[in-house]
């Protein structure tokens, strides 16, 4: 171990690791005593689907700087392309593996979505950007909406119009059925593979961050001309944060799309509203801080489904919470204050000693 | 031949003439100072040299090279680099990163061999974290390099804005009033820190400077530009002691 140089960075990322892993521990722990309602192991795999989609956001909006509120239109993409995925080759592939092929084809058809997306939006700034991302997620969903697909013996029909024009078979089975969606879709999505794919994301974004990719991506968040200025090609570095960003939302999708029996896009699961939740969630973590957006998501996610039994006051407490968390990580007094009794991130670390065991390590 | 020529080169803005036929030979080695009153043109013709700008009119060549209008990032790879009069860093980067983004051309790997750390990876960034910490150490600045950029003091920051635009390896360097803001002291350390890196480097520089002193002691020929146009170009001590350009600063 004594050659093994562990940087500040890398701490940081393992942290946040082992975080994730003890939670899953603990989540495990709970489910085997029997101690998890029902309704709270039902919220196991959604969780997971809003911190992959969180995490994605978060490559976008912290590192490179620039504000979308389209991403639950890529969740929309990765859900839908993987379902379909799924559907088309029910019988075909064997369950793992096609589930496993089911994550690629939605990160990757998310990805394009995101590529394509990015060439005319990036040339925008700030709120604009925001609007014409919030628009393209929009469109994305209401396209799906108006889509029919169907198979019969002679293959696939496709429609945009009704299930009555797809002009098929006695036999013909309707796969993408327009807002009704898609049913049937195998529930392959377990707790465990979300956690596996959010590990799997924070090492991708971790490494992608960190690297000569990363370093220009967060040069040109902190200062577009000096980073033009010193040979970087600022279009070819956003595009290529964003599609990884749209990429790591659709994993989520994917995740979201193989939980349920039926799958629609409405405005709740797909629209704005997700939006700027997954905003919610990035924002109140803390920009740029992945840890930070995992932890505010559990909390934030399960929250209102925990405080049902409050009736009527839980959006209310809720909104407390909200406020409360934006005090205690944003409010530049809160900041000074923690920083005073040794509870912002720095000094908590110290107290914990891992200040000490980098000094043995190096 | 001379490593920068600037022939003819204007620039309007809707009805302003900004800059109006520029001319400008650079030869290798010089210390060359671009003087003029406030509002002159400097910084537009900086802003043009770099790219940011595109001129109306006129060409720029870069070694013999035609480099007008090109992109920014490419004319960087074309070899000038240069600072800003408000400084530039990237703020919210340590003191290494903001070298390391300079070297981005000079070590390349792919994204994939950064999120699949091969190999490749860690011989480049090895590579970089050497070449960024050999830079800082002609700068001084070795020991801040875990400092976020912005925590740095501002001669420090001036600097590492020179040390980043070094880092791409330029044939030009061309630096907008480097003593902006600074101090007697700090001033006296920037003429250090210029004077060691013509040594260490051997690169040319064009600077724009209103510190007269620091004009006057470093630079090895002027160009004195006044309504965007060139009022005299020549030898330091001539210019210096030109009726016109005394006119032009100080008025009749």
């Amino acid at each position: 171990m004594k050659n093994i140089k562990i940087n500040k960075k890398t701490k940081q990322m393992l942290i946040t690791l082992a975080i994730v892993v003890i939670f899953y521990a603990f989540i495990e722990i709970l489910s085997l005593a029997g101690a998890l309602s029902g309704l709270f192991s039902g919220l196991l795999v959604p969780m997971t689907v809003y911190i992959l989609a969180a995490i994605g956001l978060n490559l976008c909006v912290g590192y490179l700087g620039e504000l979308s509120l389209g991403h639950a239109g890529f969740m929309c993409v990765g859900a839908y392309s993987s379902s379909l995925f799924s559907m088309i080759f029910k019988d075909a592939i064997p369950d793992a593996l096609r589930f496993l092929l089911a994550l690629a084809v939605g990160g990757i058809v998310a990805m394009i979505f995101g590529f394509l997306i990015a060439i005319p939006v990036l040339r925008l700034k700030g709120d604009y950007l925001a609007i014409v991302t919030l628009a393209f997620g929009e469109i994305i969903k209401n396209i799906i909406n108006t889509l029919f697909i169907g198979r019969d013996a002679d293959g696939f029909h496709f429609s945009m119009k009704d299930t009555a024009s797809l002009n098929m078979a006695a036999d013909g089975e309707v796969i993408l059925n327009g807002p009704q969606g898609i049913t049937g879709t195998p529930k392959q999505a377990t707790f465990t593979i979300g956690i596996l794919l959010i590990i799997l994301c924070l090492v991708i974004v971790y490494n992608f961050v960190n690297s000569r990719t990363g370093r220009a991506v967060t040069a040109i968040r902190d200062n577009r001309i000096a980073a033009e200025t010193i040979g970087i090609n600022i279009t070819k570095y956003k595009i290529i944060a964003f599609t990884l960003s749209a990429g790591i939302a659709g994993l989520g999708g994917v995740l979201y799309a193989h939980n349920l029996n039926s799958l629609t896009a409405t405005t709740k699961n797909f629209g704005y509203n997700m939006s700027i939740m997954l905003l919610v969630y990035v924002v109140l973590g803390g920009i740029g801080s992945l840890r930070g957006t995992i932890i505010a998501t559990v909390i934030l996610y399960a929250l209102p489904e925990l405080l049902r039994g409050l009736a009527d006051y839980r959006m209310l407490i809720y909104s407390i919470v909200l406020i409360a968390l934006m005090i205690f990580n944003w409010a530049p007094g809160v900041k000074t204050w923690r920083e005073v009794h040794g509870l912002d991130g720095a000094s908590l670390q110290k107290k914990l000693k891992f200040g000490k065991k980098e000094k043995e390590v190096q | 031949m001379s490593l920068l020529e600037v022939k003819n080169l204007s620039i309007s803005f809707g009805g302003l003439k900004a800059v109006d036929d520029f001319n400008l030979n650079i030869e290798k080695g010089d210390l060359y100072g671009l003087i003029g009153p406030n509002g002159a043109g400097k910084t537009t013709v900086f802003n043009m040299l770099s790219g940011i700008y595109k001129p109306t009119s006129g060409n720029i060549f870069l070694d013999g090279v035609d480099i007008t209008g090109k992109k920014t990032s490419d004319i960087n790879k074309s070899g000038i680099a240069r600072t800003f009069q408000n400084i530039r860093l990237f703020e919210d980067m340590t003191v290494l990163d903001n070298v390391k983004v300079g070297l981005h051309n000079t070590y390349k790997y792919h994204s994939y061999d950064a999120i699949l750390r091969t190999p490749k990876y860690f011989k480049m960034e090895k590579l970089m974290d050497e070449k960024a910490l050999e830079l800082l150490t002609i700068f001084g600045l070795e020991g801040e390099k875990d400092t976020m950029a912005s925590s740095l003091p501002y001669g420090n920051q001036r600097q590492l804005e020179i040390a980043r635009a070094m880092a791409t390896n330029p044939k030009l360097l061309i630096l907008d009033e480097p003593a902006a803001g600074m101090n007697p002291n700090e001033t006296a350390e920037l003429m250090d820190t210029i004077a060691l890196i013509r040594k260490e480097f051997g690169i040319t520089i064009l600077l724009i400077e209103h510190d007269m002193k620091l004009v006057a002691g470093i630079c090895e020929k002027l160009t004195v530009l006044n309504f965007g146009a060139v009022l005299t170009q020549g030898e330091t001590s001539k210019v210096l002691s030109d009726p016109e350009v005394i006119k032009a600063y100080l008025g009749e």
